[in-house]
């Protein structure tokens, strides 16, 4: 093996990746929700559209998302196998479950397995329903101002005034909540940037986050469930 | 056999010197030949395994525990000696030399101390080289306290693990040998029996603790570093797996046993709660540079603390007697730990001990925390603090100097001692005899060695705060390297032994036949018990104070015990398994006939001096009376039968450089 | 007035191969006791009735050697902070209180029997690189190398470490990441250590991955676990060394 892969391959260089990939998503989620969050504004879905729009066909973008694609993949493949293999090296818990910890929920921590499939089913789903409807379904067009742009906003639509659907989505977001509470100030420890006088800042801010974040993804299906019915 | 201390000719300052340059050497190809057995991991077996790897001999090292890193050195808490005199306050190879000749009650080898306080300095440097992390003072160099009732400043240390942190050196440094190849380490497998051939230590019979398997392992001599034998008291603060199995199977063989009757007494333990105790915990000597000692001055009150009526806050000042300052006037609390063990136990036997057992005296900050309190205000600038601000502040204080050991006192006792007094008394801690050694570190069996608290040598009659890590670290690192080549040069052509010969087969055998015996007794009574009643006939008549009868009877005692131990102890399981309780019971059966021994000594010697105070021999202010012209000698205990008495061998002791003085702290 | 009955619940098993499981025993202990005193009785009273007492580990009982390795109540050494199962007492448990007391769980650390468990990956994670490479006899002054209070102290802090693997025990994933760290970061961070800093993280590190302990999720249940409180600031500082190492390092194994 070259130095590169022995690195990467060994227990701290698997967490790194899932530390840098996690990372990478923590910021994206950022990017996300400034766009669903032109879904609030009452303009019948134009500013939503053409955003959207300009996320498909910008060539950096794009390139962009194939990145994503790929931390998306990696921190979940990898996770998940970290998460066997972790498994296996315990070999059966105890009778008794009291995991303490000292500086993150112990049932976030431990549970990051569970909390990611559980995001990754609602991804494949959310994906499914608006990313493959965007890249091949067949979604009816607007034009605004001579450009025919696909009309995202049908679907979203329809989906939020689904009341089983706006509780899926909602519960979702608490699971990437929990997830994030532990990932966020884990990720920074992991790539060693720990430091008295910082990390109380990183671990307010990762907590922040994961309640602002989520918070804010979830608000908009509720206000639209709200609006329309 | 050979009954010498081959202390080497010339000025006691250049023995060391000139030994060094004048021994024989072997060759590097020539140590690759040679094997080495250690047995052991502590200071002492860790220290020379490592170093012996270094060199590059073949070394094999036995430990019990399961790490090498487990062996008791690593509870030792205050420090380590070193005449390096950084302090700048007079410290000097001879005051080392001198304070432990004197501190041991001229009871000692000279020389041997002497080469002692010579490598002192060494083993800092080896130690900080190693990455210990010794107290520091804010200019980064090393910090030094004053330890142990002497008058410089010249003990270093590592909090109150320092023990732990010396050993972890030793540790790491065998790790890496280990790593290397030269040392193959043997966790698990505990020494059951000596092998020799022609006379000489060949080998020894290990039993894998694991599987109980026993193996034959050949070598051209063998090291023992096995610790002390103060569990024979059961009660001490030794570990629970301490014991004298390794040096009594040699005595068994021909080893001579010296001084077993010298026994430390630490002043400052946690006294007994109950019949279930396995151990009694050492709080730290330090504790007494601001504790006070006191118990009540009536009866009355001590009877009303010990039901429960009063408690320790309840007695006014003049109602209470601070005995070693009154008794004492010059020293104090400070007094070494001999003399304050003692004066405890008189406190008790008047009748004015504290805990329900009646053996308890306490230890009171009050005073100190009242003397840093104001200090602290003062320096603060508080004018007229009150009480509370005081008592605040001088708490801090106590806190920040002795805290980890206060949080252990609550922990084990459930009482806080920042508010009540705490409740000591003193405990077996350190056993000063072992197995009879020349200047060599070589015991009367040729090519087997003696190190560390095994090996008799070093502290005479009682040994000084600090310097038994002084002492197991010198043996390991400094002494056996060299003294050990002085026999192995002359085994170069020696071939490998064959761990299949006769003397092997023959001794594994024994070894077989004595844990079959034990297993076969199937009787009613624990391991645990007889150990137990064991400790407290020493405790009784072997104790902080011995006299003629009462060691008479204890021999009797003792005798008997091993006689019923033998008709009814009740082992469960087989040899071939892992098997605690067989471990324990050939353990235990060594104690017994060691405490005989001690009894036998302890009759011997008829004086007092360190650790061996006999009553008829005392003063007539009941401070101990040495018999210099009589008894200024080495007892070496040759074990012959186990019906028959035991033969003592004198090994005079010559002071040339010192002028014999009765230690006085009055 | 002290005496407690309790129902203990304490995992038997004969040896490495066969399988065991957890025996229900009723004790009367008192709260003076420690907890391994506790166990004492317990075998005292299985060798009166002649049954194979139980395979505890202990040795010093004084809070430092690293040898009990038993989990109670589902956490090691018990539910006291920075405490050792030595050093627990039983007034820290109510009468009529049930124990459950269970070995140390790892594949790393196989059971031996009972409650004992093979912890010799510890020995050889320190052989792999866990030492200054110093020959006796070849050292410096001691004062020739001043270090500042407060690196040795930090240094010392990580050299608290007693070995006893209470962090792997506590760890879902049985990462031993604090004890690696405890060891890379009591050496590294002074001078005498700094020669050997990278190749001693690689080699620590790589020989931690071999022994089967699992990844460090940062649950910081070690640290609330260990009975010296050693820092997972240390697992931080090693991340950060092996990252450092492995992309500095001359060195490409």
């Amino acid at each position: 093996m070259s130095w590169f892969s022995t690195f990467l391959t060994s227990s701290i260089g698997k967490k790194l990746v899932m530390s840098l990939t996690g990372l990478f998503l923590i910021v994206f989620l950022l990017v996300h929700l400034t766009g669903n969050l032109q879904l609030l504004i009452d303009d019948g879905g134009r500013q939503f559209n053409l955003y959207a729009k300009f996320m498909t066909s910008n060539p950096f973008i794009k390139i962009t998302s194939y990145g994503l694609y790929a931390f998306i993949l990696l921190h979940a493949v990898q996770g998940i196998l970290l998460w066997l293999k972790n498994r296996a090296a315990k070999g059966g818990g105890y009778a008794v479950n009291n995991t303490k910890a000292t500086n993150t929920v112990a049932g976030f921590a431990k549970n990051m397995g569970w909390l990611g499939i559980i995001i990754l089913v609602f991804l494949l789903i959310h994906l499914y329903q608006f990313w493959l409807q965007m890249k091949l379904g067949t979604l009816p067009m607007v034009n605004y101002d001579g450009v025919e742009v696909k009309n995202l906003y049908v679907p979203v639509m329809d989906a939020f005034s689904n009341i089983g659907f706006v509780i899926f989505y909602v519960l979702s977001m608490v699971v990437i909540a929990f997830h994030l509470w532990h990932g966020f100030q884990s990720s920074f420890q992991t790539l060693g940037l720990n430091h008295k006088k910082y990390t109380p800042f990183i671990q307010f801010l990762g907590k922040a986050y994961s309640i602002l974040i989520p918070l804010g993804f979830a608000l908009i299906p509720i206000l639209f469930f709200l609006r329309n019915s | 056999m050979g009954f010498e201390g081959k202390v080497p000719q010339g000025d006691l300052a250049t023995k060391w010197v000139n030994y060094r340059g004048s021994m024989p050497l072997v060759a590097p190809n020539n140590k690759r030949r040679l094997d080495v057995i250690v047995v052991g991991t502590g200071l002492a077996g860790a220290a020379a395994a490592a170093t012996l790897g270094e060199l590059g001999y073949n070394v094999k090292c036995f430990t019990f525990h399961d790490s090498p890193r487990r062996a008791h050195s690593i509870a030792a808490q205050g420090g380590i000696n070193a005449a390096k005199n950084y302090q700048n306050d007079g410290d000097s190879v001879y005051r080392l030399f001198y304070d432990t000749v004197k501190g041991g009650d001229y009871r000692s080898r000279e020389a041997n101390v002497h080469r002692l306080a010579e490598v002192s300095v060494e083993i800092i440097d080896q130690a900080v080289a190693q990455g210990v992390p010794f107290a520091r003072e804010y200019g980064g160099l090393l910090a030094n306290r004053s330890f142990g009732g002497v008058q410089v400043s010249r003990t270093f240390y590592a909090r109150g693990q320092t023990g732990q942190q010396l050993l972890i050196g030793a540790y790491q440094a065998l790790s890496r040998q280990i790593s290397r190849g030269s040392v193959k380490m043997y966790n698990r497998h505990e020494m059951l029996d000596l092998v020799k051939i022609d006379g000489k230590a060949r080998g020894i019979i290990a039993r894998n603790l694991l599987t109980g398997e026993l193996e034959r392992h050949a070598a051209h001599c063998v090291i023992l570093a096995t610790g002390g034998y103060g569990n024979v008291f059961y009660l001490s603060t030794n570990a629970m797996g301490s014991n004298v199995s390794a040096g009594w199977r040699v005595v068994k063989r021909g080893a001579y046993f010296a001084n077993p009757c010298y026994t430390q007494i630490h002043p400052t333990c946690i006294p007994q709660s109950g019949e279930y105790q396995s151990k009694l915990t050492l709080m730290s000597e330090s504790l007494r540079n601001d504790g006070r000692v006191w118990v009540p001055k009536t009866k009355e009150d001590a009877i009303a603390i010990r039901e429960g009526k009063k408690t320790g806050l309840d007695i006014p000042e003049e109602a209470r007697d601070y005995y070693l300052e009154r008794r004492y006037p010059a020293f104090g609390n400070l007094v070494p730990r001999d003399v304050a063990s003692r004066a405890a136990k008189i406190a008790c036997d008047e009748g004015n001990g504290i805990v329900p057992t009646g053996k308890g005296v306490f230890l009171d900050f009050s005073s100190a925390v009242q003397r840093y309190g104001k200090s602290q205000a003062f320096s603060k600038g508080l004018k007229n603090p009150d009480a509370k601000t005081i008592t605040e502040l001088g708490t801090k204080v106590v806190e920040e100097k002795y805290g980890n050991l206060f949080e252990m006192y609550e922990k084990i006792t459930g009482e806080n001692p920042y508010v009540m007094p705490m409740k000591i008394y003193p405990a077996v801690h350190y056993t000063m005899g072992g197995l009879w050694v020349d200047y060599h570190l070589e015991t009367n069996i040729p090519g087997l060695f003696c190190l560390g608290e095994a090996n008799f040598s070093d502290h005479g009659a009682n040994r000084l705060g600090a310097s038994a890590l002084m002492q197991g670290l010198a043996d390991g690192y400094f002494v056996i390297p060299y003294t050990v080549g002085t026999f192995l040069s002359k085994e170069i052509r020696t071939p490998k032994f064959d761990p299949d010969g006769p003397e092997f087969m023959q001794a594994e055998a024994d070894v077989s036949n004595r844990l079959q015996n034990l297993l076969d007794i199937q009787g009613n009574q624990s391991v645990e018990s007889f150990h137990r009643r064991l400790g407290k006939i020493m405790w009784e008549y072997c104790g902080m104070a011995r006299n003629e009868e009462g060691l008479i009877k204890a021999r009797k005692m003792i005798r008997e015990l091993r006689e019923e131990f033998y008709k009814d102890v009740f082992i469960p399981g087989t040899q071939e398994e892992f098997n605690s309780e067989l471990e324990k019971a050939a353990r235990v059966a060594d104690f017994l006939e060691l405490g005989e021994l001690f009894a036998v000594d302890a009759l011997d010697r008829k004086e007092s001096c360190g650790g061996h105070f006999r009553e008829e021999y005392q003063t007539e202010e009941g401070e101990a009376r040495r018999r210099d012209d009589e008894y200024a000698y080495v007892a070496a205990w040759e074990w012959t039968d186990t019906d028959q008495d035991p033969t003592l061998h004198k090994e005079e002791l010559e002071f040339k450089d010192i002028e014999l003085k009765t230690r006085s702290y009055k | 007035m002290s005496d407690m009955n309790l129902t203990l619940k304490v995992w038997r098993q004969k040896n490495n191969q066969s399988k065991g499981s957890l025996e229900t025993y009723k004790i009367l202990a008192s709260e003076h006791m420690s907890f391994l005193e506790m166990l004492d009785v317990l075998n005292e009273q299985l060798i009166q009735e002649k049954k194979e007492p139980l395979a505890f580990e202990h040795d010093c009982r004084e809070w430092i050697c690293g040898a009990c390795s038993m989990v109670i109540n589902g956490q090691p050494h018990g539910p006291q902070r920075g405490t050792t199962t030595c050093q627990l007492h039983m007034r820290q448990f109510k009468d009529g209180d049930t124990i459950v007391v269970e070995p140390f769980r790892a594949k790393a650390f196989p059971v031996i029997k009972d409650l004992v468990v093979d912890r010799s990956a510890f020995d050889r994670i320190i052989q792999s690189g866990g030492f200054i490479s110093v020959n006796t006899g070849q050292a410096v002054d001691g004062n020739s190398i001043p270090i500042d209070k407060d690196t040795a102290s930090a240094a010392f802090d990580a050299a608290t470490c007693i070995g006893c693997g209470a962090c792997v025990a506590a760890c879902p994933n049985a990462s031993a990441m604090l004890f690696t760290s405890a060891k890379v970061s009591h050496l590294n961070q002074l001078p005498q250590g700094k020669l050997e800093a990278k190749q001693r993280v690689l080699n620590m590190v790589s020989q931690m991955d071999e022994e089967g302990f699992g990844l460090c999720s940062n649950v910081t249940a070690c640290e609330a676990e260990c009975p010296k409180e050693i820092s997972v600031e240390n697992i931080a500082r090693m991340n950060r060394e092996y990252i450092g190492a492995s992309l500095t390092s001359d060195k490409f194994v």
